[in-house]
């Protein structure tokens, strides 16, 4: 049976109405909308911009053409099978999101202290390889906004090596389904830590050829130097996280201040904004704090490769899913989880109620959700294309914004 | 650092409609308090020197069902500085309920306020701008209270098929 969907002007009035009646603006004033089609809002990003001339006077973001009803997913599936859901949070990062919601429901559990060492070591290298890609995609698109298209497809290029590995060890390119609740699916295959060695040899001299053609380009930096500048206080007060919260000046990143998993016992450094070229918190700041992320992620896969082939090495009798449950009732709690993901802080609120196998309550509180809560705030003013400049370096996916 | 108790009496001095109870069984330590206090509770933990709970990570929505016919909202705190996180919580009635906005104290709240007006049907007092953030404005329903039952028709369009 086929349905005949009503077509009529008012219904796509009803459905998502602008926030500006365009009959009671002044003669000057304008709304322009962007998207939610529109390469530059990386997604189904649709924002209602009200124009003053040439300059924006404020910006509505309209959001939820994405929204896959994951809280109510997650309240009626057992733990174990919310996984595939949370890889389609943000589906650039899957890795990193499994490791945090795996985390929190091993917490719960109060089976973290006994997740075998080796384990954590391939969290944390799988998760620290998927973070290269998503800052790969951050850097490549960011320069496509602005007008760079070679510089994205070099960084595909290089993003495709990791995609292959990640495929290698899991079976899917992009939503893994890997990292389980006390375990993980497959250990890494049988040359996997090579490869990585490989690839890091490979990466470094590219990431120098990027440097060059994209972050130090005088075009570049033209368009995204003291351009949305972010002050610190506002990012802190607005909820702002990751590299974006970094780039304002806060020397603040879960992975050290909270410590979990093998964290604290990897050597690397925490990159923040410093206004090379122009203020503290400016575009350029935000997306040069992903490029300088890149070579920490690079230090902690090493070091995660070295102990994989050292003290953690590959043993006959290692079974990845020895410690995954078979059933999964946490004790009545309420909890809350949060893990450092490319993008900032990711967080789960879990309620549980002690007699059954499904979170009673599943709250996701994602980064993008709150970055880009911060939009009207710092485009006040600007001109169009300091627009679409700014919402590129907020690095917003719209799979994490709407869930 | 502040230990658990003394922000649990910070709490009860600017509390003036009911005591704060500890909650066990939660991380972050939880306290609970009457929601008329909301305000100034959050006033009081943001502004105090001690506690400066300076951002505000989540706010979560919790329908309790029909039967214990209540509705909770869930804040989570973190302080930058003194790296302590909280959880305030407060119940609510489930038909008509109402709280404060905190989005004069913290702007995160705005839209954390928003999708749980959307989810719940919660209205947030003197909120600047409460409109639905994910569903559609013309939606009808709340979709995350336990006794949703999703409308049949949505624009002549079956909803379920």
């Amino acid at each position: 049976m086929t349905q005949q969907y009503q077509y009529k002007d008012t219904n796509l009035i009803l459905s998502e109405p602008n926030k500006f009646n365009a009959a009671n603006l002044r003669s000057e004033e304008m709304i322009i909308n962007l998207g939610p089609q529109h390469p530059s809002t990386h997604g189904v990003l649709r924002l209602e911009v009200l124009m003053e001339g040439e300059l924006v006077r404020d910006v509505v973001p309209h959001i939820g053409y994405l929204h896959r009803c994951f809280e109510k997913h997650a309240e009626s599936l057992p733990y174990n099978q919310v996984i595939p859901f949370v890889d389609r949070l943000d589906y650039v990062a899957s890795m990193n999101n499994e490791h945090a919601y795996a985390m929190g429901v091993e917490k719960m559990l109060g089976i973290t202290e006994q997740i075998p060492k080796r384990v954590e070591y391939v969290r944390v290298l799988v998760a620290e390889l998927n973070r290269i890609a998503s800052h790969f995609i951050s850097i490549g698109t960011y320069g496509m906004d602005i007008g760079a298209f070679t510089p994205f497809l070099w960084v595909m290029r290089d993003r495709e090596h990791i995609l292959r590995m990640l495929e290698w060890a899991s079976g899917a390119r992009l939503l893994y389904n890997y990292i389980w609740i006390g375990g993980l699916f497959y250990d890494i295959p049988v040359g996997f830590e090579d490869r990585c060695r490989e690839f890091i040899t490979y990466l470094k001299p590219k990431l120098k050829e990027l440097e060059e053609i994209l972050i130090n380009n005088k075009i570049f930096v033209e368009r995204t130097a003291n351009v949305g500048v972010l002050p610190l206080d506002l990012a802190i007060n607005c909820g702002v996280t990751g590299p974006m919260l970094r780039a304002s000046g806060l020397r603040f990143d879960l992975r050290k201040v909270d410590g979990y998993s093998v964290y604290p016992e990897l050597d690397f450094d925490i990159p923040i904004g410093e206004g090379k070229m122009g203020k503290v918190g400016d575009c350029w700041d935000r997306n040069y704090v992903r490029f300088l992320e890149l070579y920490e992620s690079l230090k902690i896969v090493e070091q995660c490769v070295e102990k994989l082939t050292g003290e953690h090495k590959r043993s006959r009798d290692f079974d990845p899913q020895a410690l995954v449950p078979k059933k999964i009732r946490p004790k009545a709690q309420d909890f809350y989880v949060r893990a450092e993901i490319p993008k900032g802080e990711l967080g789960f609120f879990f309620r549980a109620d002690g007699k059954s196998d499904v979170a009673f309550r599943c709250k996701c509180r994602s980064c993008s959700f709150s970055n880009l809560s911060v939009l009207p705030e710092i485009s006040k003013g600007i001109l169009v294309a300091d627009l679409i400049a700014i919402v590129g370096s907020i690095d917003i996916l719209m799979g994490e914004v709407d869930r | 650092m502040l230990t658990f108790d003394h922000i649990l009496a910070h709490v009860k001095e600017s509390c003036a409609h009911g005591e704060p109870v500890a909650l066990e069984n939660t991380s972050p330590k939880a306290i609970q308090i009457p929601a008329d206090d909301l305000i100034h509770v959050a006033e009081n933990l943001y502004r105090h020197s001690e506690m400066y709970f300076d951002m505000l990570s989540c706010i979560t929505g919790v329908d309790n069902g029909v039967e214990a016919n209540t509705m909770e909202c869930v804040y989570t705190l973190y302080s930058v500085p003194f790296n302590s996180q909280l959880m305030l919580k407060v119940i609510l009635p489930r038909t008509n309920p109402e709280i404060d906005s905190i989005s004069s104290i913290w702007k995160s709240a705005n839209w954390l306020e928003r999708e749980i007006f959307d989810m719940y049907g919660i209205q947030f007092k003197s909120h600047p701008d409460l409109r639905r953030i994910l569903m559609p404005a013309d939606w009808e329903g709340y979709p995350l209270r336990k006794d949703y039952k999703q409308q049949e028709y949505y624009r002549g369009v079956k909803v379920e098929s």
